[in-house]
């Protein structure tokens, strides 16, 4: 508790430091993220070399989420152009691991969009663009929130990662705390980590409560199938 | 690009073969750290899983806290547990279990809950114990969804062994940490190479396995083609 005290500047300057790494990704990631999940979701449905690549397009992001954390933002500056030690690299590193969980996710949200009501919407009329915005992306949006909340999440926590190559984070009270042998230090960092991240997602749920208020209404009149590919989106 | 290349002639390299810091040495390090802590984790959660699963009780606790497990940082907990314990290998398996609970958790739980609740009750009304169900019922239908939560966590696992080697727990982050002090980026890129390779042969195997072991009759009911999908009063039947 004394060293909270004595070093509370250091921990808050570090916490906005980490806030301006982490939140970029969050939101870079879901904008770039739901056209190419609708894309990929449209591809299955083609024949040929389209479904393919709609396949190649989603194991191209499974590929991305395999690649280790720490040695990305490492192999990233000789790639973008940036110096080792620079926040972008680790902006970037996230935003493309957000990409890689966020796609999936919305391929499979927009893929549990009862056929029937997308063919009902095009029958009484909506074109392709206005179907897209008021019928299957409303129906999508409990599972796009729910892919969030997890980018949002593993993109706060992973943010730490940056400070083993020396760029400023919560993650410093680590790799700071390690060499000095203080263990409050690395107790406070994982303390204030953690309770961002429930933060942000407290925020998103609210958020997705005030913009989406059918979720709650008709989540109890939702199918078993609706349910389970729900599920499954969030699970994987 | 040059880069790249110098990164995969490393990889290939036979000199960084052999010996304790060979690539080979350091990959089954990788593989049986990784395999421990998954293992430890299936231990600790299927069964937790299951019995959330198959009661429906300690949801409310259980979710929200493997979701705030989520959120800690495992880089902190590493060091955090090695200042404790030591450096060496025990604070990389405390730490990468905690990471590899929650995927699995879901799996085991999500897995029971996603089966048709009727089919529970045909299995009771038949006369099942429920022992039986657990056994013969869920735990098969289950499955899938279970290899599922062990296939994420299995790629984080792999993906985040390599900081197991910054408190002295070996692996492949050997690699990455040598070639960041030493400026030896062919090093650092090889390593993760290699890493990358174990991270998608963990994927094949368990999307595999995944494909394995969804029972017959389920599989034989499921259309191949989405545009097949049963209509509804067949569903009502089934």
């Amino acid at each position: 508790m004394n060293w909270i005290a004595n070093n509370l500047d250091q921990v808050g300057q570090l916490t906005l430091a980490h806030l301006a790494i982490a939140l970029p990704p969050i939101v870079l990631s879901f904008v770039i993220s739901v056209p190419i999940g609708w894309l990929a979701n449209r591809l299955r449905w083609s024949r040929g070399i389209l479904r393919w690549s709609s396949g190649a397009l989603l194991t191209l992001c499974v590929l991305l989420y395999a690649i280790p954390s720490f040695p990305l933002f490492v192999a990233l500056p000789s790639l973008i152009g940036t110096g080792l030690r620079d926040p972008v690299n680790v902006v970037v590193g996230l935003t493309l691991y957000g990409i890689a969980l966020m796609v999936r996710t919305s391929a499979d949200g927009l893929a549990a969009v009862d056929p029937d009501v997308r063919e009902s919407a095009t029958a009484v009329g909506f074109s392709g663009w206005s179907r897209f915005w008021r019928v299957e992306l409303p129906l999508s949006a409990p599972v796009l929130l729910a892919g969030l909340r997890v980018v949002a999440v593993s993109t706060v926590s992973l943010t730490t990662v940056g400070a083993v190559l020396g760029i400023s984070s919560l993650g410093t009270l680590f790799t700071d705390g390690f060499q000095r042998n203080i263990p409050a230090e690395i107790a406070t960092g994982i303390v204030v980590t953690m309770a961002i991240a429930l933060i942000i997602d407290a925020i998103l749920v609210l958020v997705g409560r005030l913009l989406l208020p059918w979720v709650r209404a008709t989540s109890r009149a939702g199918g078993p199938r609706t349910s389970r590919s729900v599920k499954q989106a969030v699970v994987t | 690009m040059n880069l790249l290349l110098d990164a995969i002639r490393w990889v290939f390299d036979p000199a960084n073969y052999g010996g304790p810091n060979g690539i080979d040495t350091r990959s089954g390090e990788h593989l049986a750290l990784s395999g421990l802590v998954l293992l430890i984790a299936v231990v600790i959660a299927v069964p937790f899983g299951y019995f959330i699963g198959h009661t429906g009780h300690g949801r409310g606790i259980i979710v929200p806290l493997s979701g705030g497990v989520r959120a800690l940082p495992t880089l902190g907990l590493l060091i955090l547990v090695a200042l404790n314990v030591g450096i060496g290998v025990v604070a990389p398996v405390v730490a990468l279990v905690v990471l590899a609970i929650p995927s699995i958790l879901a799996g085991a739980y999500s897995g029971f809950e996603a089966i048709d609740r009727r089919v529970i009750d045909a299995a009771r009304a038949v006369g099942m114990t429920e022992w039986q169900i657990l056994i013969r019922v869920e735990i098969p239908l289950g499955l899938p969804l279970l290899i599922g939560g062990l296939r994420s966590a299995s790629l984080q696992v792999i993906a985040t062994a390599t900081l197991a080697d910054y408190v002295s727990g070996g692996g492949l982050g050997h690699f990455l940490f040598l070639g960041l002090q030493t400026n030896n980026y062919p090093e650092m890129l090889g390593g993760s190479i290699v890493v990358i390779v174990l991270a998608l042969a963990s994927e094949g195997l368990f999307g595999l396995l995944q494909r394995l072991v969804v029972p017959a009759g389920v599989a034989a009911r499921q259309p191949k083609d989405v545009r097949l999908r049963p209509v509804r009063s067949q569903t009502a039947l089934g």
